[in-house]
């Protein structure tokens, strides 16, 4: 038998390590200060750069895309070459994929905190970063997909397979929600308008969660806790079928983010369907993972390690129960747009995710430095204070949301809204989100302890540049496909094997989308909806820029207790010239959808200039900047001539004339607030703002008057 | 409102009922290989990440009895 040398770089696995940390502490940060906003607005320092809004999406991105992230990365690329007997395809590929994924974090912060957003969450990135983002995935597909073809395993094990639908996955998801036309370098408006656009980025949403935040860790777990555990997993036959099951359902689930919207029924109970399917491979992986500890559970307390890796599965399994309940069109009425979803994804984010790379971080160090780990005391500290943040965090979150939601809908016997002031019953729940700034701040000490752990662990010993190995080479055998061999026949072949999976995962999105494509041209574009004139247009992107729908819906559900609150429920043939929508996915404030017409003019400069000066108790950030700047008029032209190229039927020619008219409406509000006191020059950005919160959900209004 | 706007495309319907006729034979077949799969293949897979051959590799030492 030829047996071969060959080495294991770690240094690259190191670097990932030190950006898993390092983007940990900024992430947790920004959720502690947004978390902290929520009752003192005050702490944006009255900048524009450190609103609420602009914060949310660094808070995400940072932990998904970047602590997250760089956990899976650090993660394959020690597991991947050591399961393929392989080094890794190419050092400067991964080099490459290392400096591009942190240019991109560092290109995300930048821009989010200025205001440069699509909107769409988790995906907020403009443009040229989507290109870029496209541009490392690939590097890192090819290294991986490289190794993989390499290798001198014959078969692949599971956690390879994971590694391979996530790649796939992302690479689709990301493309088909990134289309988009731009406007020029920094702004760009999605192919997609209103139904559509959700029905797709909810898409993209779900299967973020799904194929970044789940088959990765997956992957993961069936590596790390066999090794951790020291013995195999439970059952590698369950570990094949959960696989296929799960990729496959996982698609499919998406609309289930948009029940009771104006998005078609057929696909509202598809996703909920599938929702409800998904528990079986889902707690198909969390039982693979908890039972691999079957009989040595009393090596659980005393490992921390072990302890970070059992509450990781056992969070995964809460949270995939609890993601099909909350499907349910019942239990949804009552707990979407509330703080119940926040709690839900933290349950993931911090139990599993977390909880999952520490575990793996404590197990993997001191492998790289060749020692053990420093204290196992402090480890289980972090354990400790980790476990207590996320059941304070869960707790808190749960009760905010249940009692918010039930006041919402409270009648008195007389039949009218018991709690019709929206902002009464945020202030219910105030002390909700001190609690929960109180967990997150004990979730992010327990990260220092981890840090100032590993440190003292390479400290301790040498960092290990490179492993050597040797294993034979691999014999090509040929054997042909049998029945009853096929899987086997499969994991032996990574392209082909690749190729099923994402035919496996691209029959779910077609499935959903070829109908609404088809609605599409069947939606019934309702008379009186008329496109957005353009300083209504570029009052909209203000809204973007702030990212008002963090805290703000805009889709009135058809329940009494919301038209009776925000008035008539919002239908699909309204949002047809939406690009993006904005439907939202959480109420901090009231829905807005039907804001057009309900205040005057004056009421909104005075609320934006200081939301308290109106509603006493207010959390909502002041935005005073919006009185100083002048709105950017110079893109009118372009962003006309996109919108026409995306269907929107503005007239021949209109771009050359749309400021002229975008000038006389600014001057008609200008002078209505003029006539009221407030001497406010029309070119301000608050104009623009103010033309289109006028505007919302005012083309029906307007019908019913006739 | 919806049923009567989808009713206008051909046969909507279908796609939920294609969903279903191309997930069960899958899941079916693939239950059926796992549950006849060889016994000492599973066990080798299942014995992979455990596997070591790197020379100067320390990941099986035990954990619990250096501390």
């Amino acid at each position: 038998m030829n047996i071969e040398k060959f080495s294991y770089d770690n240094r690259i696995v190191r670097l990932f390590v030190f950006a898993t940390v390092l983007w940990a502490i900024v992430g947790m940060l920004v959720g502690v200060i947004i978390a902290t906003q929520l009752y003192f607005p005050a702490l944006n320092l009255g900048l524009q750069y450190t609103t609420f809004g602009r914060l949310r999406p660094l808070h995400t991105n940072a932990v998904i895309f970047a602590f997250v992230g760089n956990a899976i990365f650090a993660g394959i690329y020690y597991s991947l070459p050591r399961l393929c007997k392989a080094s890794m395809f190419s050092k400067a590929l991964g080099r490459i994929h290392f400096w591009g994924w942190q240019t991109i974090i560092v290109l995300a912060a930048v821009t989010l905190v200025s205001g440069i957003t699509t909107s769409k969450e988790y995906s907020e990135l403009e443009w040229p970063i989507d290109i870029l983002i496209t541009l490392v995935w690939v590097v890192f597909g090819i290294n991986m997909i490289g190794t993989i073809i390499k290798r001198r395993e014959k078969h692949m094990y599971v956690a390879i397979w994971f590694y391979l639908a996530t790649f796939i996955t992302v690479a689709v998801l990301h493309i088909v929600n990134s289309l988009e036309i731009p406007v020029t370098l920094l702004k760009s408006y999605p192919l997609y308008a209103g139904v559509q656009d959700a029905l797709v980025q909810w898409w993209y949403g779900h299967n973020a969660v799904a194929f970044f935040l789940t088959t990765p860790f997956l992957g993961l777990m069936y590596y790390y806790l066999p090794k951790a555990a020291n013995r195999p997993i439970y059952s590698y036959r369950l570990s094949i079928l959960h696989f296929w099951a799960l990729i496959f359902i996982y698609i499919w689930a998406g609309p289930h983010h948009l029940l009771y919207t104006s998005l078609p029924d057929w696909a509202q109970s598809l996703g909920t369907v599938f929702s409800l399917m998904l528990i079986a491979p889902s707690w198909g992986g969390m039982l693979n993972g908890l039972l691999t500890l079957r009989g040595a559970w009393d090596r659980v307390r005393d490992n921390p390690i072990l302890k970070f890796m059992v509450v990781a599965v056992t969070a995964y399994g809460m949270a995939t129960f609890e993601g099909p309940m909350l499907s349910l069109k019942n239990v949804n009425a009552l707990l979407h747009y509330t703080d119940w979803i926040v709690s839900h994804v933290h349950v993931g984010a911090l139990g599993w995710n977390g909880f999952l790379s520490f575990g793996m971080l404590y197990w993997l160090v001191p492998k790289l430095f060749g020692t053990e780990l420093y204290s196992k005391k402090l480890a289980n500290a972090h354990f400790w204070l980790g476990t207590l943040a996320i059941v304070m965090y869960a707790s808190s979150m749960y009760w905010a949301g249940l009692a918010q939601s039930l006041m919402w809908k409270q009648f008195t016997p007389l039949g009218i809204l018991q709690y019709p002031n929206f902002l009464e019953t945020v202030l219910q729940i105030v002390p909700m989100y001190i609690i929960r700034s109180v967990a997150g701040l004990i979730y992010l000490s327990g990260v220092f302890l981890l840090i100032y752990n590993l440190l003292m662990t390479a400290k301790l010993g040498t960092f290990i540049n490179e492993e050597f190995a040797e294993a034979p080479a691999l014999i090509k055998e040929k054997d042909s496909l049998r029945i009853g061999l096929i899987h086997r026949w499969l994991e032996k072949r990574p392209i082909q094997f690749t190729l099923l999976a994402t035919v496996a995962i691209l029959v779910g999105g077609f499935v959903e989308f070829v109908p609404t494509f088809l609605v599409k041209s069947n939606v019934p574009t309702i008379a009186s909806v008329k496109p957005y004139t353009p300083l209504e247009l570029q009052g909209r992107d203000i809204y973007i820029r702030e990212a008002c729908n963090s805290c703000h819906s805009q889709m009135v559900r058809p329940f009494r207790s919301e038209t009776e609150r925000y008035g008539e429920y919002s239908k699909a043939g309204e949002f047809v010239y939406d690009h993006p929508f904005l439907w939202g996915s959480k109420r901090t404030g009231p829905d807005l959808h039907r804001e057009g017409g309900k205040y005057s003019n004056l009421w909104h400069y005075l609320h934006l200039e200081n939301p308290r000066s109106m509603s006493p108790g207010s959390i909502m950030p002041p935005y005073p900047w919006l009185l100083k700047q002048d709105l950017n008029t110079s893109t009118t032209p372009k962003k006309i001539t996109v919108m026409q190229t995306l269907g929107v039927p503005y007239e021949k020619g209109y771009e050359n004339f749309a400021n002229d008219d975008l000038m006389k409406q600014a001057e008609s509000i200008s002078d209505d607030l003029l006539n009221n006191g407030v001497i406010i020059e029309p070119q301000k950005e608050i104009i623009a703002l103010i033309a289109y919160l006028q505007r919302l959900g005012t083309d029906i209004k307007t019908k019913n008057n006739n | 409102m919806f049923s009567n706007l989808l009713s206008n495309i051909d046969g909507v319907y279908i796609y939920p009922v294609i969903s279903m006729f191309i997930f069960l034979p899958m899941f079916i077949g693939i239950v059926i290989w796992v549950s006849r799969a060889d016994k000492n293949y599973i066990s080798k897979m299942e014995n992979l990440p455990l596997e070591n051959l790197s020379k100067n590799n320390l990941s099986e030492f035990d954990y619990e009895n250096k501390k």
